[in-house]
């Protein structure tokens, strides 16, 4: 068997963080007695990835989930826990690890702001020690699959949002990382951008085979990118698994939309009814069920129009998220 | 070629790229360089040539004293202090720890590329206050061949001094009136604002005890020709000394700095 390229075991994170009330008399006995709390912000979670992997890391805001890559690139201290990434303990922070890894931060930039993201690309290729036919391959590569070519000499605080997003994910790739972790890679850009970036991501893991772990908050994202996805809610692991098994247990329904001539007549024997607008009534059947229920309709109704769907994927991580717990 | 001289060299390039953008903000600046030891060596010549006590400095003397401390001042200024709190602040600092070599290197780099680019402009502001001014410098050869090496010692002295001073960023973002506190201390007992020589005997005594002396005045005594080749090579090495000290200082406030900003969220 091969050894995983991420290991997580009983990841843990706390913080301790100050808390006071609001106002004069609060702020001046804080001076003397200064309350904290105790956040938990990964709790226990483990988890692998094999190496060449795509997980989808789901989670609101506030989840663990930025914590949990930082813990992985090696940016914080585990209060609790092991994490093994290529084999190195992140947070000590070796060289030969951090040449092998990176970390996309959606909402941070380290592109350098008033020169061309060219230059900073010269740089990271000094400070990573990328030979020159490397540095050339990669770059011809990512020029091409992130379509950079006019991008490259224009100062960075010229390009748009999306396009540098596209330059920040080549500066972090250059050095061709074995383990790419990627928070929010596609946070606030328009859906053209965003689909551009999935598909440079699906291409660039089947060319170079990195391992990614990825955040986000479009389902699209994780739909288009990952068979496997992670779930965590308050720190705490939901659920590690297929995509389609987390549907299938959390969307044990399906939905059928019927149009009728008259939708004033209740449908509520068929199923539940969960929205009735427009002459058409919205029923809620478990799936099991589906294929009956629509013969039954189609038989016994005057139906003009009928839709079978599944629960989208937001539904689907809204329900986990509303269970809280597994 | 060595990996570290590859680095600099890019960061040269990058550096030049970076400043070469803001040249009005680059013109701006190098002007305050200038006028600061302008200003000193101007009432320092009236109040020599009105008859005020001012030791053995002539109003020519004085002229030599600041152009240098200015050249000194160039080689050896970090801005180190400022920056590393934003970045702390801003969590950029975070790219810094994912990159396979020290954050030191990109400081130390980014400063020196800096005043390489500066440097000719600093040399033409320095020729045209001599050719107006007339400083008289007449060192020994000696003098003069031990000059560079002291203000490189001095650069490193001050350099790291600030680079440790500014992971204080770690513990408080709010580090502002500590550097305050520095930048007045170096002032007075570098010999920014006046020769050390020209102060009272106790400030003399606690200014060579401290490392100020050795970031700024050292140098520029050793090229006036002020001190004896005893005193210069002892200079020398007073500076050697603090460097390994502050270097020791600096990688244990590093390491616990690190240590907390990686516990606290990065």
């Amino acid at each position: 068997m091969t050894e995983p390229a991420i290991r997580i075991r009983g990841l843990r994170k706390t913080y301790i963080t100050p808390e006071r009330e609001a106002g004069v008399r609060a702020a001046l006995r804080g001076l003397f007695r200064r309350k904290t709390k105790e956040t938990r912000a990964v709790d226990g979670i483990t988890f692998d990835l094999a190496p060449g992997e795509i997980v989808g890391f789901l989670g609101p805001n506030g989840a663990g989930k930025t914590t949990t890559l930082k813990m992985l690139s090696g940016l914080l201290h585990p209060t609790e826990g092991g994490a093994a990434v290529l084999g190195f303990t992140p947070w000590r922070r070796e060289k030969a690890f951090l040449r092998q890894i990176t970390l996309v931060m959606g909402q941070r930039n380290q592109l350098i702001w008033d020169i061309p993201a060219s230059d900073t690309f010269e740089l990271n290729r000094a400070i990573f020690h990328i030979d020159a036919a490397a540095y050339r391959r990669t770059m011809g590569e990512l020029t091409e699959l992130l379509d950079l070519k006019d991008l490259l000499r224009k100062p960075v605080r010229n390009l748009s949002l999306g396009e540098r997003m596209k330059c920040e994910i080549a500066a972090a790739l250059l050095h061709d990382p074995r383990v790419v972790f990627l928070d929010e890679p596609t946070i606030g850009l328009d859906v053209t951008m965003q689909r551009r970036i999935r598909a440079f991501l699906t291409e660039y893991n089947r060319r170079s085979g990195a391992t990614i772990l990825l955040t986000s908050h479009y389902m699209a994202d994780v739909e288009a990118l990952c068979r496997r996805v992670v779930v965590i809610h308050h720190g705490l692991l939901l659920f590690d698994g297929d995509l389609a098994d987390l549907v299938a247990r959390y969307a044990p329904h399906k939905t059928i939309v019927v149009r009728l001539a008259d939708a004033r007549v209740d449908l509520s024997a068929y199923g539940e009814v969960a929205d009735r607008s427009d002459g058409s009534v919205t029923l809620r059947v478990p799936k099991a069920e589906t294929a009956r229920v629509t013969a039954r309709l189609l038989t016994d109704l005057p139906v003009t129009d009928l839709l079978v769907e599944e629960s989208s994927i937001e539904d689907v991580i809204a329900r986990v998220f509303a269970l809280e717990k597994p | 070629m060595n990996y570290y001289a590859q680095y600099y060299l890019q960061q040269l390039k990058t550096v030049t790229a970076f400043m070469l953008q803001y040249r009005a903000a680059l013109g701006i600046w190098m002007i305050g360089h200038v006028m600061e030891p302008l200003v000193y060596m101007i009432v320092w010549a009236a109040v020599a040539s009105g008859g005020g006590s001012t030791g053995d400095y002539t109003p020519r003397g004085f002229a030599a004293y600041f152009i240098v401390m200015m050249l000194v001042n160039h080689a050896t200024y970090s801005w180190i202090m400022y920056e590393h709190e934003y970045r702390v602040r801003h969590g950029s600092f975070s790219y810094s720890l994912l990159r396979p070599v020290h954050p030191i290197h990109s400081d130390l780099s980014d400063n020196l590329a800096s005043k390489v680019v500066t440097l000719p402009i600093i040399l033409a502001a320095a020729g045209v206050l001599a050719a107006v001014f007339h400083p008289d410098l007449h060192p020994p050869l000696w003098a003069a061949a031990l000059f560079l090496p002291s203000v490189f010692l001095a650069f490193l002295l001050r350099f790291l001094m600030e680079w440790t001073l500014a992971m204080a960023a770690f513990w408080t973002t709010r580090v502002e009136a500590a550097n305050q506190m520095y930048f007045m201390l170096l002032l007075f007992l570098s010999g920014q604002l006046a020769p050390l020589e020209l102060f009272p005997a106790p400030v003399r005594a606690l200014a060579a005890v401290l490392p100020f002396r050795w970031m700024l005045s050292f140098p520029v005594e050793l090229l006036l020709g002020r001190l004896t080749p005893a005193e210069a090579l002892t200079g020398l090495l007073i500076q050697g000394v603090w460097i390994a000290a502050v270097l020791g200082l600096m990688r244990g406030v590093y390491r616990a700095g690190v240590k907390l900003y990686t516990a606290v969220g990065a």
